[in-house]
């Protein structure tokens, strides 16, 4: 996973509340075996016509948000499905830095596992955000991981709230599964317990 | 002695599975069941390979395709190459890392929501987990279950644990005896509607109340199904007598003097009295009518009688262009009845509703009726044993007899990654979970519904009311 540190960019504005999965990566393009390509179906519907043919007035397809960083929307983004083919998706495009009001839950933690920030910000801000973003490629906003802030293209600088633990793995590029690891003997500790506390507890075979 | 603290549900099965409270309040929290399937499970395979780890307890470990396989006859194998290269690679990595699996042609292979809990592999008291939102369907049998990302299945598959911070407990009560026509998918889209997409966000819902005590198993499922569609990760119900009926003699589960000691330890697991919420809704369930969903948000839900709303008389701007958009998407004018509404597919299964008991309730509808001029109807079992079932019980006679399609168990037409879709503008009342833009198919249009009202859908034509059919 990459570090997240300090972004600063293209922030593109899109103002729709529920935002859910299926609209950001459509099922039908989530037969693959791997993590990457799947950029080019990034809000397939709404970027693209039934011929294939992209709608101008989307705002990805146009200039300078075809290279933002930063999106930003309303309410409860990313509701839906657990698919990690979302992220993967934004991130693919070169989005690294979502932000709302609020986000689901899943796709919140999926973010978190693959570089990207979610930064839960109230409306009447997001709203001022996406005035800002409007501007283009002139206001570019920085996000700023270590001080916890958010800076408009004006200079006014807006905190936000962290996990500590996932503000450490984001700032250092650090896999979960590594971090996990260095508890094995307390995992082997439980499964030894549950073992005799709960030894009516079946194993799967199957035959 | 200071008197412990009373406890909810989801604190007990919470506090249970704790391996280790990190300083910022983040557990290493244990995973008893991890449910694999082949679209969320390539890349973190991939992963374990690529690290050089192993799967950590095979043991706890299912897998099965549901997703991506056709529900007409499978003997041929699969046509799509790309769905057939994810089963192939979930065949290949079950194979390389010793997960049991049930091969697609085996009666045991189905929704991978229907099958955890029909061959007792999901348990009361668990933790589970799968790469798939509607993992929430488990905690009806008193297991805490949510769906997870593929990064969190590599976690889970490499560690059999998870990095997660203790949710907010909501309670639903649903008090009352649910009126002729309703059934738990009228509840659980009331509550939707009543508490919205985003409303249970950050919870996990504990359902109760005597009508939820009065659910049988299907329908308890049914209802903690969709608690991911109000934004609640999980949804749990209190293991009782119905709960240990059920499992017992399930294949998996456990037998004679083991079954007794399970059922000793999860009769402890209910709610202590004064357990306090973070939040209760309360639902009357006499009001109840058959629900139907309008919009584009499983939110977006009304009683069968009722009319398309007008986007004109909602004070917010932002949500009025919504309320417009979601109208013109589904092709629907303000004011139009909802009974008006004609239907082109109806699609009667998905693991909010495949289970025998959701067949059952088609099939009294369809008994003695035919499905409507130019509708399609597809009747897709949620396993191969629900399929086994129904045709022992002739209920796949009642169904093909009234023109309704019986096909082979899967996910199929609840979000077409199979063949099952809708083609443009088709209008369908369907028994899945989800109505977002296109997730039946570009551009199609999802009515959500109980199975008996899919299946008078069905038989009429348009969206009707049960009420009037029984």
């Amino acid at each position: 996973m990459d570090k997240f540190t300090t972004l600063t960019g293209i922030a593109a504005p899109l103002p729709l509340a529920n935002v859910d999965t299926d609209k950001i990566i459509p099922a039908r393009f989530l037969k693959t075996i791997k993590r990457s390509g799947l950029g080019v179906h990034l809000f397939d519907t709404l970027r693209f016509d039934a011929e294939g043919r992209e709608r101008p007035e989307f705002v990805l397809n146009q200039e300078p948000y075809r290279k933002a960083e930063i999106l930003i929307a309303h309410e409860n983004f990313g509701c839906g499905s657990s698919r990690e083919h979302a992220p993967w998706a934004l991130l693919d495009f070169g989005i690294r830095c979502v932000i709302a009001p609020d986000f689901a839950d899943i796709f919140n933690n999926n973010c978190y596992k693959n570089g990207i920030l979610p930064v839960r910000l109230p409306r009447a801000v997001c709203d001022q955000l996406m005035e800002d973003a409007r501007l283009g490629g002139n206001a570019r906003v920085t996000v700023d991981l270590a001080r916890q802030v958010v800076v408009r293209p004006n200079g006014e600088e807006i905190g936000f709230e962290i996990d500590a633990f996932r503000k450490h793995s984001l700032l250092n590029g650090l896999d979960d599964i590594g971090q996990t690891l260095q508890h094995a003997p307390q995992i082997d500790g439980y499964e030894a317990r549950q073992r005799q506390e709960k030894s009516w507890m079946p194993a799967i075979a199957v035959v | 002695m200071e008197k412990a603290q009373p406890r909810t549900l989801f604190d007990k099965v919470w506090d249970a599975h704790v391996v280790e409270r990190l300083p910022d309040g983040t557990c290493v929290l244990y995973i008893d069941r991890h449910l694999v399937h082949e679209v969320t499970s390539p890349q973190a395979f991939e992963g374990l390979r690529m690290a050089g780890r192993r799967v950590r307890r095979p043991d706890a470990t299912i897998a099965v395709a549901d997703h991506n396989i056709a529900t007409s006859d499978r003997r041929a194998g699969i046509k799509e190459e790309d769905s057939r290269i994810q089963v192939e690679t979930l065949e290949r990595n079950v194979a390389e890392f010793g997960v049991p699996y049930f091969p697609v042609l085996d009666p045991r292979q189905g929704i991978v929501h229907i099958i955890g809990p029909e061959q007792g592999i999901s348990l009361p008291g668990f933790t589970i987990v799968c790469g798939d939102s509607h993992t929430s369907t488990h905690g009806a049998l008193g297991a805490l279950a949510f769906g997870i990302g593929t990064s969190e299945v590599e976690h889970v598959l490499a560690t059999q644990t998870l990095l997660q911070r203790p949710a907010k407990n909501l309670l639903a009560r649903v008090e009352g005896a649910l009126p002729p026509g309703c059934t738990a998918k009228d509840i659980v889209l009331a509550i939707i509607a009543e508490i919205g997409t985003a409303g249970g966000t950050g919870y996990v819902i504990e359902y109760a109340g005597s009508t939820i005590r009065a659910l049988d198993m299907a329908g308890r499922m049914t209802v903690c199904n969709m608690s991911i569609e109000a934004g609640a990760r999980a949804g749990m119900i209190a293991p009782d007598a119905t709960t240990f009926d059920y499992v017992r003699g399930k294949p998996f589960a456990p037998k004679g003097e083991a079954l007794e000691r399970a059922i000793e330890y999860w009769s402890t697991l209910p709610s202590d009295p004064g357990a306090q919420y973070d939040r209760v809704v309360e639902i009357d369930a006499t009001r109840l009518v058959p629900m139907v969903t309008w919009g584009t948000s499983p939110e977006a839900g009304l009683p069968i009688t009722g009319v398309v709303p007008d986007p004109a008389g909602e004070p917010d701007e932002a949500k009025r262009v919504q309320l417009a958009r979601m109208l013109d998407y589904m092709g629907l004018t303000a004011g139009q009845k909802l009974t008006d509404l004609a239907v082109d597919v109806v699609f009667i299964g998905s693991c909010t509703n495949g289970r025998i008991e959701d067949i059952r309730a088609a099939a009294d509808i369809a008994r003695g009726r035919h499905v409507a001029p130019g509708v399609r109807a597809l009747v897709v079992p949620g396993s191969g044993i629900v399929k086994q079932q129904a045709e022992a019980e002739g209920l796949d006679r009642v169904l093909i007899e009234a023109g309704f399609e019986w096909r082979e168990a899967g996910c199929s037409m609840c979000l077409g990654m199979n063949p099952d879709k809708l083609t443009p503008g088709q209008r369908c009342a369907s028994t899945s979970n989800r109505n977002f833009e296109g997730r039946q198919g570009p551009r199609g249009r999802t009515h959500l519904l109980s199975p008996a009202m899919a299946a008078a859908a069905a038989v009429t034509g348009h969206l009707a009311d049960v009420r009037t059919l029984v």
